[in-house]
């Protein structure tokens, strides 16, 4: 835990696990309420938490989200175990998708997740090991609005 | 105008039990991806979709839409109902289809952003 963290939660997810998907997200959400950020730090956060979320149940084995919260910001890195991202660039896209016609079907596969976690956060940084697993680091800033 | 009237005036069926139905709703998305709800949907919009499994709830709990309506006569799942009651998300229905839905929203004045 670093020093200015006020606050840190480690959440498991299971890939494949449709039934739980957006809880993490959902208790996120929560938390940062809890602690008092502002309405707008929140919503970001939970946007970047809910499509991270997806991603490591939509194409990972499973994974691990870390919350970090300090007075200047929410930091969430997301580990997982799966097949990793062979072009990064190319998954950037909007529009680009390689969910399956099962997942389309219920609406995911946009290919708008990880748009929207660049959108919604200042720092957005992805790590991928092809056949091993994908990195994510997510920080929103708080702009002074401090828990 | 609040989802009690707007229920009362477009006919629409009321599949959730003890959500707020006096909630304002602001405005309105319509949309059956996910992800293009999550990005631009706003908080107390009402949103517009076919999908209707359990999933839909949580997109409308974190970006705190004032509620879900079903088209085309499209039924809940029941793990959707289960969550939607427990989330207190109000999930609503309409034999109506999207487009002919929107534009009644449109006429009783939810508008889109
Ligand atoms: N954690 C991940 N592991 C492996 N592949 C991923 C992961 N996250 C994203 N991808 C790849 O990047 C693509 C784009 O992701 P995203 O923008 O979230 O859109 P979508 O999930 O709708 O496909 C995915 O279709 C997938 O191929
Ligand atoms: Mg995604």
């Amino acid at each position: 835990m670093a020093a200015e963290d006020v606050y840190r939660q480690e959440f498991p997810v299971k890939g494949g696990d449709f039934a739980k998907a957006g809880t993490v997200a959902c208790r996120i959400k929560e938390l940062l309420k809890d602690l008092g950020l502002d309405v707008k730090t929140v919503r970001r956060a939970a946007i970047a938490a809910y499509e991270a979320e997806m991603n490591v149940i939509m194409y990972a084995w499973q994974g691990r989200m870390d919350l970090a919260v300090s007075p200047e910001e929410v930091r969430i890195t997301v580990d997982d175990q799966g097949p990793g991202i062979a072009d990064i660039e190319l998954a950037m896209t909007e529009g680009y998708s390689t969910a399956t016609p099962e997942m389309r079907e219920l609406g995911f596969g946009a290919g708008m997740g990880l748009p929207n976690i660049k959108r919604n956060s200042d720092v957005f940084h992805v790590d991928s090991q092809t056949g091993q697993g994908t990195r994510l680091e997510i920080i929103i800033r708080t702009n002074g609005h401090k828990p | 105008m609040k989802l009690s009237d707007l229920a009362t005036r477009l006919d629409l069926k009321v599949y959730t039990a003890g959500t707020p139905l006096e909630r304002p709703v602001l405005g309105g998305y319509a949309s059956d991806l996910l992800s293009d709800v999550i990005g631009h949907g706003r908080k107390d919009d009402l949103w517009v979709t076919m999908q209707i499994h359990p999933n839909i709830v949580a997109v409308a709990v974190l970006k705190e839409l004032a509620g879900i309506v079903l088209v085309n006569g499209r039924e809940p799942a029941p793990e959707t109902l289960q969550q939607a009651e427990r989330e207190g998300v109000p999930v609503l229905g309409t034999r109506l289809g999207a487009f002919e839905l929107v534009g009644r929203l449109y006429g009783l004045g939810v508008k889109g952003s």
